[in-house]
């Protein structure tokens, strides 16, 4: 017989093993799939981690894809920590993206101090008052922020393609005949190009170096200040937040903003350091901002474990966008993130409960019957 | 022809466009009764499309039979993916709000619904077989209600029968009080002698198959094919539907119609040559679903009429 008991406390070696183990689970779970399916899984496998990690250039590319995921998990983190369950992250990062291809347009003359900080706070900006829609909604008439902020992912994606391929935008290339035949998205200058910086032979993009302090920041935000110890009263329980007389509503809005703020920046980081210009269907097709849920849920929303998780599953991205083809089909990213999910959200009970295997006592016959009489 | 007006145009197609968000909403309505909340139905849906498509290619025989066919497909299929949920929340006691939005992101238009499409290299195929509008008792030339009520296809038809047998079997039946105890106060029920356990998944994986009809019934119906994440969204709009008919299936219906009448509209109006770019069209569900939402969610409807109180708590028996 199986019983489950709860822990008085977490099993804290378990915090590390669970997402751990949910990798592997994970791993084992899409090779039966790949086998049913009759792909080869230890070759598919081999190819992943090679392409993401140990290849040439592998890890160079891999912090690149990771860095939009760092950002848009902190955004994640950063709202579910206070149940607040903003799962726009991917419409917020095209905003910021938007918002900061527009200001490296707008500043294409000008020296790189002046335009990198401000495609860096076009980015903030934009993603934070698209996040802040939900976020009134939520806070100001009782919305479900849920489906709002999901419903305003699709209503920016059809923004971006509106700026491209059915209007004469600020964001369009209209200078070329082709570019007016093909539309495409007007490419910054070079001086809007992000630096990356030399670390042991890898090239750290400066988004992720902005989402590592970010991550800090976050944690500091969380952890030693009066505004994070609100949240994380709002998040444990609205009502007790409530009659401490904490201000519920701005908070709620607050929060929102902020990762909206921080997703936002991903989507800055996605044209300074990587497109250079605004792609709808290449950010669409990468879908940034639903992986960084999986990103903060394997993290269990703690900032600097979302680091490590950005850089982990950026480099399966990486990898399974260069693969992309026949002998591997796309889909499989996304597949590999919901089966790493579903076995960190089972290994979740590993941590808050006891499981006993037991046999049932054996009960004499005569003391059953004597029991059942008294009952 | 008054049949040619755009109004009765609009009407027909936002039943057709209804149909596959009215399965789902059902769907939905019957899991959040047993107080589980599921955001993997447009997960489900997909999976819903992908294998009804596969089916539709793959299996032979009559036209009718085949459709038959792919739609129980359709339906086991989202079942056995709402199952995944069910084990996660109920007997794992997961939350249910990232459970479910695993369940989209591992089948949804990035994840195994593509996978399933790539690998049966089932995108740009022509479908075999669709459902095609049926023109009943021979009633399509009425006027107004004729193109509208008596020229939809078998599964348009299945959902309005649906809805009647759910009301039926919400209200009416002994399984349908206990589903309602058991997402009122899952403890009372267990007290009553009702397997909470059971109804609950029970309910899951029906919610699970409805989904998996509407996500079929863009792949046999709207735009016969496939495509990599088809239903746009559907699966979203179905989940505020529940919350917009007080979780009842009646409601659901008419919500369905109308927001179907928001997609149809877009493609009416396009087809008739309005000039206006086609992404403020294309958005237009979605920002209705905002808007509606923030209707029902303030003013005389802030009671909240009909939300499972147990809604999204795990029924832990020790721990009540």
């Amino acid at each position: 017989m199986i019983r489950i008991e709860r822990r008085l406390t977490e099993a804290r070696w378990l915090v590390p093993a669970v997402p751990a183990g949910s990798l592997v689970a994970a791993a084992v779970l899409s090779g039966i799939i790949l086998l049913l399916t009759g792909h080869d899984p230890i070759g598919t496998w081999a190819r992943l981690l090679d392409r993401g990690f140990f290849a040439d250039g592998a890890m160079s590319a891999t912090f690149v894809t990771a860095t939009p995921l760092l950002l848009t998990g902190l955004a994640a983190a950063a709202a579910f920590r206070m149940q607040t369950w903003n799962i726009g992250a991917e419409g917020q990062l095209y905003l910021g993206a938007v918002g900061a291809s527009g200001a490296g347009i707008a500043l294409r003359d000008q020296s790189p101090v002046l335009i990198i900080p401000a495609m860096v706070i076009a980015g903030i900006l934009t993603g934070a008052v698209w996040a802040a829609i939900p976020g009134v909604l939520r806070a100001y008439t009782r919305t479900n922020e849920i489906i709002t902020s999901l419903m305003l992912n699709y209503v920016a994606g059809l923004l971006m393609t509106y700026l491209i391929f059915d209007s004469q935008s600020y964001w369009r290339d209209l200078s070329t005949f082709t570019a007016r035949v093909f539309p495409q998205g007007k490419y910054l200058s070079d001086a809007a190009n992000w630096p990356s910086f030399r670390l042991a032979g890898l090239a750290i993009p400066l988004g992720l170096v902005l989402g590592i302090v970010a991550a800090a920041v976050l944690w500091l935000l969380y952890a030693r200040t009066r505004f994070g110890f609100e949240a994380r009263v709002i998040g444990d329980s609205r009502a007790a937040a409530h009659y401490a007389g904490i201000r519920t509503r701005r908070k709620i809005v607050a929060v929102m903003a902020l990762s909206g703020a921080l997703a936002g920046v991903g989507g800055a980081s996605e044209i300074g350091d990587f497109r250079h210009v605004l792609d709808p269907r290449g950010l669409q097709q990468a879908s940034f901002g639903y992986s960084g849920i999986v990103v903060a849920a394997l993290a269990r929303l703690n900032p600097f474990a979302v680091v490590v998780v950005a850089v982990l599953l950026g480099g399966l991205s990486n990898a399974g966008f260069s693969l992309q083809g026949a002998t591997f089909p796309a889909g499989l990213v996304g597949t590999l993130q919901g089966l790493i999910l579903f076995c960190a959200l089972a290994g979740e009970l590993l941590v808050h409960y006891r499981i006993r295997l037991r046999r049932p006592a054996i009960i004499p016959p005569a003391t059953e019957a004597a029991g059942a009489g008294v009952a | 022809m008054i049949n040619d007006t755009i109004l009765v145009v609009i009407a027909a197609s936002a039943i057709a466009y209804g149909t596959p968000l009215l399965f789902a909403a059902l769907g939905e309505l019957l899991a959040e009764r047993s107080g589980v909340l599921n955001l993997g139905v447009e997960g489900m849906m997909l999976m819903g499309a992908v294998s009804g498509f596969w089916a539709v290619q793959t299996v032979g025989g009559p036209g009718w039979m085949v459709l038959l066919i792919a739609v129980l497909v359709a339906a086991l299929v989202a079942a056995a993916t709402a199952l995944i949920h069910a084990v996660l929340t109920i007997s794992l006691r997961a939350s249910q709000i990232v459970s479910g939005l695993a369940l989209t992101i591992f089948a949804g238009a990035s994840g195994l619904s593509s996978y399933v499409g790539h690998v049966a290299s089932l995108g740009g195929q022509p479908a075999r077989h669709e459902f095609a509008a049926i023109d009943v008792l021979g009633f399509k030339a009425l006027p107004v209600i004729g193109p509208i009520l008596f020229h939809q296809n078998a599964l348009t038809y299945l959902s309005w029968a649906l809805v009647a047998v759910t009301l039926f079997y919400l209200y009416r039946t002994r399984p349908g009080l206990h589903l309602r105890a058991v997402g009122e106060s899952p403890a009372t029920a267990d007290a009553m002698g009702v397997n909470v356990t059971a109804y609950r998944y029970v309910h899951v994986m029906l919610g699970g198959a409805l989904a998996g009809i509407g996500g079929a019934f863009f792949s046999l119906a709207i735009t016969p094919g496939w495509l990599d994440g088809m239903t746009s969204g559907a699966g979203w709009i179905a989940i505020a539907l529940v919350i917009f008919a007080f979780w009842r299936p009646e409601l659901a219906l008419v919500g369905a119609y109308l927001f179907g009448a928001f997609s149809s509209l877009a493609f009416t109006l396009q087809a008739r040559q309005v000039h206006l770019p086609p992404e403020v069209f294309s958005s237009l569900p979605y920002l209705m679903t905002i808007v509606v939402l923030v209707l029902v969610s303030t003013g005389w409807a802030r009671q909240r009429l009909g939300a499972p109180a147990a809604l999204g708590v795990p029924y832990v028996r020790e721990e009540r």
